[in-house]
Parts: structure tokens; C-alpha cells; sequence
């Protein structure tokens, strides 16, 4: 009797691996990595002006009362291009933004928002991409919620798509 | 018409599949069964072949109102990555595994006339529902021929990491292993149903195992070595999910080889035997599954898609869940082996297969732990190296010691086992455990480089005291593979053992140290390729009278946009300087030095080992076709 149970055990660990691999398929595994900044103040950094015509600004301008979209991106970034009529749109709709242009010159991001439209109220010039590590972000576009004292409340990766426009008025609403 | 012609090819093979099993299940009431299943299963092969040469065709033509090369070529790709890129995709590498499958089952149905008829009959009906039903997951759920309408002006391009001649080896060895193992499976399966295991089946088996086993480790070594220098971290086995897949059919398919030549020569192991050939194949099947239904996450992800994931467990259920369950409730039936006392060469090779069995449940489980404690718990954890090193160390050192006497030892039984000649290696073994303290490194890399020295000399031993010229092939091969393991352990151990690493920001012109060289980056200039651009920078390494230049790249490709870094790694006799260019900081670079001594023996290691099965292989095929001769002669 023992040895027929021996037998049977590879088929009683297949049927095992089969339930998990089933739960599994019937809830796939969340993909959103929930950013360790969301919650927490706006890390410390101040940000020269990127062009001549728009102020830059610094964490503690974050902490004016008023909520603030933080958005990075960049001339040479080609999601970008994908995402400037969305942010026109959430401007629009009354989101406040404010940039991080990273790694960029100031004639490439006044030619950029000319020819892509400009729903910055104040561009920092972020060259190193100092700013860009501080707040944790791999890559550009990224773009974080800052509500009126200054605590990120949200946090997207990659640019915000029209499909996004939903989930992110939501947050904004949140927190306004 | 490329595409519509090669879609139609697989079509037909599937229905000359089908008509092949159902062939197999009518039995001899429509005559005999190899009459109707030798040319179906030949022109699966030659139709599957045709298919995958149309879509190969396809992408070197770049024929953008095809999906799937509009997905994942680009007209400026260089000409090797348009013909690699067919198989750099989820429906392209699954046409070629179907591919290995067909030519597989065409070149069983021509070679194997041995075996009982009936034995026959229910492999090559086995094989045919193995077909079909990876045939029908191709045409329903993953058709590489899909037509997009209207054509894009140009396709997304390949992934950059895909971009390397790596790609044109690593998948198709791979896949010839895995897939090579399915016959293994089908001939397990086939006698399971007529219930003949004996030497006749081992002796059927075993060359299929052998060649499947010699591809999948070459597969896995080149994997290996392709991670190590393309993605710029310096190791050379992550334990990421997909690795873990590939590893589990090869700990599978070694476990089968050793219990193999146990049945074919003693008659013994018999339900041992055909567990692990079902085993081996299903954990190739597995491990597809794993990969392409994203439940685990890893760095090789496919697009996921959880309706191919059903289908693929579906399949699996059926194939697996099959199998095992006839094994369940036939195995008992089957006669029982010859007997063996514990010391002796089967008790070797029983310890030998326990504990690869150990392995590949330990690493089974690291790899699947995550998704039961989730299930369990809803807690996600994320099982790492120091659970795999530390728990699969111990008994790969375990596995070395048993290579010392297992391979001497006589068969049946050994009351007097020579213990003499096993006094030497232990002698090297000790001694060089004991030189090991003249360096600072962690217990297990001690005593990995003391066994692995101590093997080299105990995969020898059976060689001593015969006369070469006389030796089988076969024997040779276990030497050379043993000697493989030696090495490889050797290099796993001086990896972990001896690396230095040297991570700073430099400013052109400084002096870095790593190990005993000095790296001086001379200076960092732009580069352009066909379809990226870079930053490379110049090192000069000096080490004494020697001076080697290297030249790591930072790449940035255009279609689809994603940074690459491009180690360079310089091999000099006794290891490996390895050298990676990351950002810029201001004027400074981010420099990542390394300085592996006698890593190169790693990959060394495993292409020995494969060389070992490809020597036996060889001596197997030339004996049985002389014995074939000979019976000829006689009859």
C-alpha cells in the first residue's frame, strides 16, 4: 500500500503546482510598483529656472497650500511627445503642473513646447538628474501628485496616456 | 502568399497528426500501424520545417503586414538579427519548438524498429497527441502568421538585449533539448500502456536522452555565458524563474541518463526510470508554461497573455496529469527489477538520482514558493540566491563526493570495494582544502574548490589501469563529463571565492584598481551602429609586463528606445577582467571593474560536460549499429 502512494506522489505535486498555477491565472499578479515616496514629503531639492520666461522652483514651493502635478520629461524623451497633449488636457481641467525637464538644454525645451504645446506654470532645470534620483524616478516620463503640504499622494510611471486621464483626475481630485 | 503557405503547412501537419494518433488507436484493425504513421509523422516534420523557413523568410524580407515581424523587426536591423529575430518572439519560438517536436516524432517513427510492435504503436501515438495538441495552441492562441491590415511604414523592432548573435544559438539548443526529451516521454508513456520496461526500452531511450541532454546543457552554458556579458551584472546564473526552467528538465534529464544505462545494462530501476523520463519532458512543458503565461515574473518575460497561459496549463493537465496518472496506477504492475545490493554501482547510481531528484525539488520549489505563500498568506515575497546557494551548495558538494567512488564500484554488488584507489583523490582533496586557508572566502567556496580538485583527479580513475585504445567510447565520455563538473564546480567556487570588484566614478585619465590591475580610463568617446548609438569608453588594464585595452560601451537604440550596456570582458589565462561603463556624473563615469579569476572554467565546465554526452552518444550508436551487423550476419 505504501509503495502505491509512493507512486502517486509526483501526480499529487503536479495537482498542487496545477491549483496554484489556476489562482493564479484567474488573479495575475498586480504589475503597479507602489513607489516608496508615495506618502512621504517631497524630497529636498531647489531647481534653477530651465528657461528665461518660467520660474523654477524647489520642494518647498510644493508646500504652498495647493495641490501640484510633478511631471518630468525631457525634449529628447519620445513618450513625451505622446504624453503633451494629455497634460494640455489636465491643464485644462484645471491641474496645476509643474516640470522637470532632466537632462535638457534650454533652447531644445523651448523648442519642444513649441511645437508640442505647454501646460507647465514653472519649469526646473534639472541637468544631472539629481532631482530625478532624489525622487526615486527610473526614467522619464514620470509624473507624482503633491498635495497642498508637500506629501507625494501618487505616483505614475511612463506618460500619462489618454486611457490614464480617469485614474489620474481621480487621485487629483483626491487630494484637492 | 509567404505567410498563407506557411500557415497552411500547419494545418496540414495538424491534420496528419491527428490521423497518426488515430492510427495509433485503431491498432492493428487498420493494418500496420508504422505503414500509416512513418509518412505522416515524416511530412509533420518536413511541413513544420517548410512553415518555420517561410516565417524566417518573412523576417528577413521584413514583410511588415505580417503582425508579428511588424511587432518585432525593423527594416534597419542587421541582416542576423532580421533571420534570429523569427525565434526572438513568443509565437516565433513556439513554431520552432513545435518545429524540434515534428522532426522528433518523424525521426522516432523512422529509427525505432526494436521495440515490441505494440510498444510502438502506443509511442507513436503518445508522440502524435503530444503534437496536436502543441499544434493546436499554435494555430488557436499563438499564430505567427496573422496578417495586420493596413501595414505599418515600419515595425517596433527586436528588443535590444535580443540583439546579439547569442540569440541565433542559445533558444534553438535549448529547444532541441527540451523538445528532444519528449521522446523519452513518449517511450515511457508507450510502455507504460503495454506495460514492457525492460533493457529493450532503456536501450531505445537512451540515445534520445543522451543527444537531448548534450543540446540542453550546451543550451543552458551559452544561456549562461549570454547573460553574463550582456546584461552587465557580473554573474553568470541569477536563479531568475526562467533559468530555474531550464534547470529543472536538466537535473530531470541527468537523473534519467544515470538511471537509464542502469535499466539497459541490469534491468533494474524500472519505475525510477520511467518517472524521471515523464518527469524530465514535464518539466520542459512546465517551464513554457512558466514563462509564457506571466505568473512568474522574470527578465526573459514574453507578451503575456493569461488566455495562452490556460490553454498551455489545459495542455499540460492532459499530457502530465496524464502520464502521471498512468504511472500512478501502472507502474505497480510492472515486473520488478533486478536486485542490486547497496554498495555497488547501482546504489551509486541510486544515490546519484536521489539526490538530483533533491536538487530539482529544491529548486522547484524556490522557484514556485513565491505564488503559495501568496496564495496562502497574500504576502509576495520574492525567493532569492542566498535560498538557492545555500541550500543546492551542500548537495552539489554531496553529488562531487559521490563521483569519487561511484563510477568504480562493480555492478550488482561489490563486497571488497577498492578503496585504495580512492585514497588519492581524497589526499588532493584534503590538501587543497587546506590551502584554501591561505585566502579569505566563505566555508562552501572552500570546500568547492577542495572537491573540485580532488574530482579532477577521481573522474580519471576509472580510465586507470586499462588500455586506452580499448576503452568504449562511452566510458571515455563519463570521464570527460565528470571532468566537466570538476571544472565547472572549480570556476562556480573561485567566482564566489576570489572576485574583486571596483565600482567608482572616474574622470578621464584616473587610475582604478581591481584585484591585482590597474584600469586607467584613457577616455570616453561617442559611437554610432547601424541602429544605436553609444558612448564607449577606453580603458587601459596593466598587471605586471601585460597591458590589454578594453572598450565597455553604454548603448542607446532607437527602435524600440532602451539603453543597453555593452560589457567589455577581456579573458586572459587565469581569469577574466570584466568592465562595464555606466552614466555620467558631471565630468566623472560611473566604471564597474571586475576581476574574476578562472570564471572562464564555468563555461568550460559545461561545454566539457556536453562534449562528455556527445563521446557516449557517439559510442552508443556506433555499437549498436555493429551488434545490428552482427545479428544480421548471424540470422
Amino acid at each position: 500500500m505504501t509503495r502505491k502512494l509512493w507512486l502517486a506522489l509526483p501526480l499529487v505535486v503536479f495537482a498542487l503546482f496545477v491549483g496554484a498555477a489556476l489562482w493564479r491565472l484567474a488573479d495575475p499578479p498586480s504589475t503597479t510598483v507602489e513607489s516608496r515616496l508615495v506618502g512621504k514629503p517631497v524630497p529636498p531639492f531647489a531647481l534653477k529656472p530651465a528657461l528665461a520666461t518660467k520660474p523654477g522652483f524647489g520642494a518647498a514651493d510644493l508646500a504652498s497650500g495647493q495641490p501640484r502635478l510633478l511631471n518630468l520629461f525631457a525634449s529628447w524623451c519620445v513618450p513625451c511627445i505622446a504624453e503633451a497633449p494629455v497634460l494640455a488636457e489636465l491643464k485644462a481641467r484645471g491641474v496645476g503642473i509643474d516640470g522637470i525637464a532632466i537632462r535638457d538644454t534650454a533652447p531644445d525645451i523651448a523648442k519642444f513646447l513649441g511645437e508640442r504645446g505647454d501646460g507647465y506654470a514653472r519649469i526646473g532645470a534639472d541637468p544631472n538628474g539629481q532631482a530625478q534620483i532624489a525622487l526615486g524616478a527610473s526614467g522619464v516620463p514620470e509624473s507624482f501628485i503633491v498635495d497642498g503640504r508637500g506629501i507625494i499622494r501618487y505616483h505614475h510611471i511612463g506618460a500619462i496616456m489618454p486611457q490614464d486621464l480617469p485614474e489620474v483626475m481621480a487621485e487629483w481630485e483626491k487630494v484637492g | 502568399m509567404i505567410a498563407e503557405a506557411g500557415l497552411a503547412a500547419l494545418w496540414l501537419a495538424a491534420a496528419l497528426a491527428l490521423l497518426q494518433l488515430g492510427a495509433a488507436i485503431a491498432g492493428p484493425r487498420v493494418g500496420d500501424v508504422r505503414a500509416i504513421a512513418v509518412p505522416t509523422a515524416v511530412a509533420q516534420g518536413l511541413l513544420t520545417l517548410f512553415a518555420f523557413a517561410m516565417l524566417i523568410w518573412l523576417f528577413i524580407r521584413t514583410d511588415l503586414s505580417v503582425q508579428l515581424v511588424a511587432a518585432n523587426s525593423h527594416s534597419m536591423k542587421p541582416f542576423i538579427y532580421r533571420f534570429s529575430g523569427a525565434w526572438g518572439n513568443h509565437e516565433g519560438s513556439m513554431l520552432l519548438w513545435v518545429t524540434v517536436l515534428a522532426v522528433a516524432g518523424a525521426g522516432l517513427a523512422l529509427v525505432e524498429r526494436r521495440l515490441p510492435p505494440e510498444t510502438i504503436r502506443a509511442t507513436l501515438g503518445a508522440q502524435a497527441a503530444l503534437a496536436l495538441g502543441f499544434f493546436g495552441f499554435l494555430l488557436i492562441a499563438s499564430n505567427p502568421f496573422a496578417r495586420l491590415y493596413p501595414a505599418p511604414a515600419e515595425g517596433q523592432g527586436l528588443n535590444p538585449l535580443l540583439q546579439d548573435p547569442g540569440l541565433a544559438f542559445h533558444p534553438p539548443t535549448l529547444y532541441l533539448g527540451y523538445v528532444g526529451l519528449s521522446v523519452a516521454f513518449s517511450l515511457a508513456v508507450g510502455a507504460l500502456i503495454t506495460r514492457e520496461v525492460g533493457p529493450a526500452l532503456a536501450r531505445a531511450m537512451r540515445p534520445w536522452v543522451l543527444g537531448a541532454w548534450v543540446l540542453l546543457t550546451l543550451g543552458i552554458t551559452a544561456g549562461s555565458y549570454w547573460a553574463y556579458y550582456e546584461l552587465g551584472w557580473g554573474g553568470w546564473w541569477f536563479w531568475d524563474p526562467v533559468e530555474n526552467a531550464s534547470l529543472m528538465p536538466w537535473l530531470a534529464a541527468t537523473a534519467l541518463l544515470h538511471s537509464v544505462n542502469v535499466l539497459a545494462a541490469r534491468g533494474g530501476l524500472r519505475a525510477w526510470t520511467i518517472m524521471l523520463a515523464v518527469v524530465a519532458f514535464s518539466m520542459s512543458m512546465v517551464g513554457t508554461f512558466l514563462v509564457r503565461s506571466g505568473i512568474l515574473t522574470s527578465v526573459h518575460s514574453f507578451a503575456v497573455d493569461p488566455s495562452r497561459g490556460s490553454f498551455i496549463l489545459g495542455l499540460l493537465v492532459l499530457y502530465v496529469g496524464g502520464a502521471l496518472a498512468l504511472f500512478a496506477a501502472r507502474v505497480g504492475t510492472v515486473r520488478e527489477g533486478a536486485r542490486f545490493e547497496l554498495v555497488s554501482r547501482e546504489g551509486a547510481l541510486v544515490a546519484n538520482n536521489l539526490l538530483l531528484t533533491v536538487l530539482l525539488g529544491v529548486v522547484f520549489v524556490g522557484t514556485l514558493y513565491p505564488i503559495f505563500v501568496e496564495a496562502a498568506t497574500g504576502d509576495k515575497i520574492s525567493v532569492g540566491p542566498p535560498y538557492f546557494n545555500s541550500v543546492t551548495g551542500p548537495i552539489t558538494l554531496l553529488l562531487a563526493l559521490l563521483l569519487f567512488i561511484g563510477p568504480l564500484l562493480k555492478w550488482r554488488r561489490d563486497r571488497r570495494p577498492n578503496l585504495r584507489r580512492v585514497a588519492l583523490p581524497l589526499v588532493v582533496t584534503v590538501v587543497a582544502f587546506a590551502a584554501t586557508f591561505l585566502a579569505d572566502m566563505s566555508v562552501l567556496a572552500r570546500l568547492g574548490l577542495a572537491f573540485a580538485a580532488g574530482l579532477a583527479v577521481a573522474s580519471l580513475l576509472p580510465l586507470a589501469g586499462r588500455n586506452l585504445r580499448r576503452t568504449p567510447l562511452a566510458t571515455w565520455g563519463m570521464v570527460v563529463s565528470h571532468l566537466g563538473v570538476a571544472m565547472a564546480l572549480a570556476g562556480a567556487a573561485s567566482d564566489t571565492a576570489f572576485t574583486r570588484e571596483t565600482l567608482a566614478a572616474a574622470r578621464p585619465g584616473e587610475v582604478l584598481s581591481v584585484g591585482p590591475w590597474s584600469v586607467r580610463l584613457a577616455g570616453v568617446d561617442p559611437m554610432a551602429g547601424p541602429n544605436w548609438t553609444a558612448v564607449e569608453g577606453h580603458l587601459v588594464a596593466t598587471r605586471g609586463g601585460i597591458s590589454i585595452s578594453l572598450n565597455p560601451q553604454s548603448r542607446t537604440f532607437s527602435d524600440p528606445p532602451t539603453e543597453t550596456s555593452e560589457a567589455a570582458i577581456d579573458t586572459v589565462l587565469d581569469g577574466q577582467l570584466y568592465t562595464v561603463l555606466g552614466h555620467r556624473q558631471g565630468d566623472r563615469w560611473q566604471l564597474r571593474l571586475w576581476w574574476k579569476p578562472m570564471a572562464t572554467l564555468i563555461w568550460l565546465g559545461g561545454a566539457l560536460i556536453a562534449l562528455g554526452g556527445a563521446l557516449a552518444l557517439l559510442g552508443r550508436l556506433w555499437r549498436g549499429r555493429r551488434r545490428r551487423r552482427a545479428e544480421e550476419a548471424f540470422a
